[in-house]
C-alpha cells in the first residue's frame, strides 16, 4: 500500500491578496451602508408580516401571474418573512466577506492517538479498579447481575403488552355474512341489480345492524366493489360463476398486495387497477392478477338476491382479504 | 477600548469566574475552520432542522392529534359538514383559520423536503472525497442514522393530518409490518391497537414525530456537531494543507457572521418557496376512509425510492405449512433496504479492510482519485435513481402518454443492468480524468496560439502549469495493492483462503490508476 512516487515540492499557501475595502476606507465605508441597507430591508419585511397579519384580510384573494390566484394574506405573511430572514443573512454574510479578516489562518492537527505511555496507564487503571471491585472473583455477583439485568430488559415488552389485542382470527374474519344486504357507500341504501347498467360499478358495504356504528376499521376489511358486465363475458368456473347474479360481480376492495383500495376500473378492458403499486386484476378471470407486484386475486364475495329482490351476500368470504400475514393458510 | 468593548469584557469576565471557561472559550472561538462551498450542505440540513424545531412548535398548539370523528365547521366550504377525524379538522383549521397557519405548515413541510435532500447531499459529499474515512467512522454511522430516522420521521410527519392520501401510506406501512414472517400480525395489532387502522394510532406516532424522534436527533446532532468541532474539519487538498494542518478562518468572527448568515438565508429561502409553492394541499385529498383512494398516490420524494422497488417487485408468495411469506412485499420492504444501509453504515469499515490503510485521514480525495469508490457511490445512486422513477411510473404514464407496464419493465431490467453499467463507466471516466491531470500536468495547459516555426511546422503554445496547480494534481497518495501472501512469515498457511483471494482481487481493483507524474517526469519533459 506504500506511495513510492517522488512528489513535487509544496508551494505553500498562496499570498495573500487584500480586498479593496481592506486597503481603502471610502471602499470600508461603502461595504458598511451595504450592510446597513440589507439589514434596513429585513426591518422593513418584519413590518410587512406585522401589517399582513392585522390588516389583510383572511378572505382575500390576488391574481399573480405564473402563481396563479392565491390567499393574499398567506402570500404576505410568506414574502415579509422571507424578506425579514433573507436580507439579516445577506447582510451577516455580506460583513464577513467585505470586512470581516480574511486572513488565512493555519492551525496544527494532532492525531488523536494518546501517547504510547498514557494509554498504558490508563490499561493498567483500568485493570487495578475493576480488580479492586473483585470482578474477577466474585463470579457469582457478576452473574447474578447479569440475570437481573437481563430480566430488567423484559419490563419495557411486558408493559408495552397492552399496545393492542392479539389479532387471533381477526385477520380472517369479516362483517360479511349469509343473507347480509351489501348496501351503498355512502347512503347505506339497499341495492337491486336493475340500478347497475352493464359497465358500472359501485362500491357496497355490508347492511348494519339496528343499533350497529360502521368504524373505519370495519370499512378496512369489509369494503366491496360491485362490477357489471355482460354475463357471457365472463371466463369463470362454474363454482365462481354462481357467486355472481346476472353478470354482476363483487370482490373485496382491498388490494391483496398492501391493503390500498382498488379503485381504478378500466371500463372497456375490464381490468382494475390499484393505485398505490400498480397491481392490475382481471375482473371477468375471476380478479386474477396480471399485473404488478400482488400475488393473489382479490377475494370474490358470492352474492345473489335475497326475497325482496336486494343483493345480498350468499356467505362470508370464504378467505381472508387484504394483505398477507404470516398465518394465513393459503 | 471603547465601550462596547468594555461591556463585552465585563460579560466574559462574569462568565469566567463562574465557569473558568476563559481558557477553553478562547481556543475554541478561535478555532480555524476551513472554507469551501461543499461545507455548507451539512449546514442545510443543521438549519432545515432548526426551522423544523420552530415551525414544528407552532403548529402543535392548534393541532389536536385525535382520531375522534368530528363535523367539520370551519372556513374551508367544500368539505362543510363533512364527518372527519380530529386530526384532519385540526389541520383544516391551521390552514384555513389560522392567521400564518398554512405558511407555516408549508414551511414545516418544505423544510423537512429540504432537511432530507441536504441530508442527502452532504452524505455524497462526505462519501465521494472520502472524508468518511479514520479518525471519522463514528460521524459516518452517525450521519446514516440520522438520514434513517429522517426517513421515518418525514414519513410520520405526513401522515399525521390523516387525509387520504396520507392514510394510503399508513395502509401501506401496516402491510409491511404485518408481512414480516411470525410476529408481523402480533406488531401490526400491538402498533395499530387492534386491526388497521384503529383509533390510537395518530396520537402515537404524534408522540413519536413530536417528543421522542426529535430528541433522538437533537442528541445525535449534537454528538455530530460536537465530534466535527474536535476532530477539526477535513480540508480539500492544495498547496500549503496537509495532514497535519487546517488552514482556513476563524469561528469568531467570521464564521459566526457567515453560519449565522447562511441559517437566515435557508430560512428565508424556505418561506419563499412556502409563500409561493403550494405543498400537500391535505383540503383536496380529503379525509382518510379505508374504502378510497386518489389515483396518482405518491410519497414525498425520500420514500419514492423504496416505493419505486415495492412497485417493480415480481409478485412472489410462498405458501408453506400452512403460513404465507409475502417475498413481493419483504424483498423491496425490508430487505434491500436493510442491505443498503447497513453496508452503507460499515463502508468505512469495508474499505480500509480492502486497502489495509488504518492511517488517520484529514485531506480529502478529488473523487477521480478514488475511482472505485466514486464508481460504487454513482452504482449506488443509479440504483437508487432508477427505483425513484419507478416510484413516479403513474404519473410518467400519464403525463407522458406511456404504457405504465412498459416503464415497470424498463426499470425491472434498468435497475439490475444500469448499476454496474454506472459503475464501470464512471471508473473509466475517473482513469480518464486522471491521465487528463497527468497530461496537463506534463504539457501544460492548451493556449490555442498557433506558432509557424521557420522550417514550416505549426506548433501550438502550451502554457505550463503554475507551481500551486500543479501541486494540487499531484498531491495525491497511490496506494499500492495488497500483497497478501498465502502462507505467513512463519511459513505458515494464513487463515481464511478466500477471504483473503476476494481481499485481494478488491485491492487491484481499487488501486488501478494512471501513475502520478514525478518531478523527474516534469523535468525530463522540459528538456525536450
Amino acid at each position: 500500500m506504500s506511495d513510492q512516487i517522488e512528489r513535487l515540492q509544496d508551494p505553500g499557501l498562496p499570498e495573500h491578496v487584500h480586498r479593496k475595502a481592506d486597503t481603502d476606507p471610502a471602499a470600508a465605508d461603502k461595504a458598511e451602508r451595504q450592510i446597513a441597507i440589507l439589514f434596513g430591508l429585513s426591518a422593513l419585511g418584519t413590518i410587512l408580516f406585522i401589517y399582513a397579519y392585522i390588516k389583510v384580510p383572511g378572505d382575500a384573494f390576488v391574481f399573480i401571474p405564473a402563481l396563479g390566484t392565491t390567499n393574499t394574506q398567506q402570500l404576505l405573511l410568506g414574502i415579509g418573512l422571507t424578506v425579514s430572514t433573507l436580507f439579516i443573512g445577506l447582510g451577516a454574510v455580506h460583513w464577513a466577506k467585505t470586512l470581516m479578516p480574511d486572513n488565512e489562518v493555519i492551525q496544527d492537527r494532532h492525531e488523536f492517538r494518546s501517547e504510547d505511555a498514557d494509554r498504558a496507564d490508563f490499561v493498567k487503571t483500568v485493570k487495578e479498579q475493576a480488580a479492586a471491585a473483585n470482578l474477577g472473583r466474585r463470579s457469582m455477583i457478576k452473574r447474578s447481575l447479569g440475570l437481573s439485568l437481563g430480566l430488567l430488559g423484559l419490563v419495557p415488552l411486558v408493559a408495552l403488552r397492552d399496545l393492542g389485542p392479539l389479532p387471533k382470527k381477526s385477520l380472517e374474519e369479516t362483517s360479511w355474512m349469509k343473507g347480509t344486504r351489501l348496501v351503498t357507500d355512502p347512503g347505506d341504501r339497499p341495492i337491486r341489480p336493475s340500478d347497475l347498467e352493464v359497465g358500472a360499478v359501485a362500491q357496497v358495504l355490508p347492511a348494519l345492524l339496528p343499533g350497529e356504528e360502521r368504524t373505519l376499521s370495519n370499512i378496512a376489511k369489509d369494503a366491496v366493489l360491485l362490477i357489471r358486465v355482460r354475463p357471457e363475458e365472463f371466463q369463470l368456473s362454474p363454482e365462481r360463476l354462481s357467486w355472481t347474479y346476472q353478470g354482476i360481480i363483487a370482490f373485496s376492495k382491498i388490494c391483496t398486495h398492501m391493503g390500498c383500495a382498488v379503485a381504478l376500473y378500466e371500463q372497456q378492458t375490464k381490468h382494475l387497477l390499484c393505485p398505490c403499486h400498480q397491481s392490475t386484476f382481471d375482473v371477468p378471470r375471476a380478479a386474477k392478477v396480471i399485473f404488478g407486484p400482488a400475488a393473489r386475486p382479490l377475494p370474490q364475495l358470492a352474492i345473489t338476491v335475497d326475497a325482496e329482490g336486494y343483493l345480498v351476500a350468499q356467505k362470508p368470504f370464504t378467505e381472508a382479504v387484504g394483505p398477507s400475514f404470516w398465518e394465513r393458510s393459503s | 477600548m471603547n465601550s462596547a468593548e468594555k461591556k463585552l469584557g465585563s460579560v466574559a469576565n462574569y462568565v469566567d469566574e463562574r465557569t473558568g471557561a476563559a481558557k477553553w472559550l478562547k481556543k475554541n472561538l478561535t478555532k480555524v475552520f476551513p472554507d469551501h462551498w461543499s461545507f455548507m450542505l451539512g449546514e442545510i440540513a443543521l438549519y432545515s432542522f432548526i426551522i423544523l424545531l420552530l415551525t414544528g412548535v407552532f403548529l402543535t398548539f392548534w393541532f389536536d392529534p385525535s382520531q375522534r370523528e368530528v363535523f367539520y365547521h370551519g372556513n374551508y366550504a367544500p368539505l362543510s359538514e363533512i364527518k372527519m377525524s380530529a386530526a384532519y379538522a385540526s389541520t383544516l383549521n391551521i390552514s384555513f383559520d389560522i392567521r400564518g397557519g398554512l405558511l407555516m405548515r408549508q414551511i414545516h413541510h418544505w423544510a423537512a423536503l429540504l432537511f432530507m435532500a441536504a441530508i442527502v447531499v452532504h452524505l455524497m459529499r462526505v462519501f465521494f472525497t472520502g472524508a468518511f474515512r479514520k479518525p471519522r467512522e463514528f460521524n459516518w454511522i452517525i450521519g446514516v442514522g440520522l438520514l434513517t430516522l429522517g426517513i421515518v420521521e418525514g414519513f410520520l410527519g405526513y401522515s399525521l393530518p390523516d387525509d387520504l392520501l396520507s392514510g394510503t401510506g399508513i395502509r401501506i406501512a401496516e402491510a409491511i409490518i404485518q408481512a414480516m414472517p411470525i410476529v408481523g400480525s402480533y406488531l401490526a395489532f400491538f402498533a395499530f391497537g387492534g386491526p388497521f387502522p384503529g383509533e390510537v394510532f395518530i396520537p402515537r406516532i404524534f408522540t413519536v414525530h413530536v417528543l421522542l424522534l426529535p430528541g433522538i436527533f437533537l442528541a445525535l446532532i449534537t454528538a455530530h456537531l460536537m465530534l466535527v468541532w474536535y476532530q477539526k474539519h477535513t480540508q480539500y487538498p492544495g498547496p500549503g494543507r496537509t495532514e497535519k494542518n487546517v488552514v482556513g478562518y476563524p469561528f469568531m468572527p467570521v464564521y459566526m457572521a457567515k453560519a449565522g448568515g447562511f441559517f437566515f438565508i435557508v430560512f428565508g429561502i424556505t418561506a419563499f418557496i412556502s409563500a409561493v409553492a403550494s405543498i400537500n394541499p391535505i383540503w383536496l385529498y380529503g379525509p382518510y376512509t379505508p374504502g378510497q383512494i386518489s389515483a396518482g398516490s405518491q410519497p414525498d420524494w425520500y420514500m419514492g425510492w423504496l416505493d419505486g422497488l415495492v412497485r417493480m417487485s415480481p409478485n412472489w408468495e410462498s405458501h408453506l405449512f400452512g403460513h404465507t411469506i409475502s417475498w413481493n412485499i419483504l424483498i423491496p420492504g425490508l430487505i434491500i433496504p436493510g442491505i443498503l444501509f447497513t453496508s452503507m453504515a460499515l463502508y468505512p469499515f469495508i474499505e480500509s479492510w480492502v486497502t489495509g490503510d488504518k492511517r488517520e485521514h484529514h485531506l480529502l480525495d478529488r473523487p477521480r482519485n478514488a475511482p472505485n469508490r466514486t464508481a460504487l457511490g454513482v452504482t449506488a445512486l443509479t440504483f437508487t435513481i432508477v427505483t425513484l422513477l419507478n416510484g413516479g411510473n403513474d404519473l410518467i404514464a400519464t403525463h407522458f402518454s406511456l404504457s405504465i407496464n412498459q416503464i415497470t419493465w424498463m426499470t425491472r431490467i434498468g435497475v439490475l443492468v444500469l448499476p454496474p453499467l454506472a459503475f464501470i463507466i464512471t471508473k473509466r471516466l475517473c482513469l480518464s480524468l486522471q491521465r487528463a491531470d497527468r497530461e496537463l500536468v506534463l504539457h501544460g495547459k492548451e493556449t490555442g496560439r498557433l506558432l509557424l516555426l521557420p522550417h514550416g511546422e505549426f506548433v501550438e503554445v502550451h502554457q505550463p502549469l503554475t507551481d500551486a496547480e500543479a501541486f494540487a494534481l499531484t498531491q495525491h497518495e497511490q496506494l499500492q495493492p495488497l500483497e497478501l501472501e498465502k502462507v505467513d512469515s512463519h511459513g505458515v498457511r494464513r487463515p481464511g483462503g478466500i477471504a483473503n483471494k476476494l481481499r485481494a482481487r478488491i485491492s487491484r481493483a481499487t488501486t488501478e490508476q494512471i501513475t502520478r507524474p514525478s518531478p523527474e517526469d516534469i523535468k525530463e519533459i522540459e528538456h525536450h
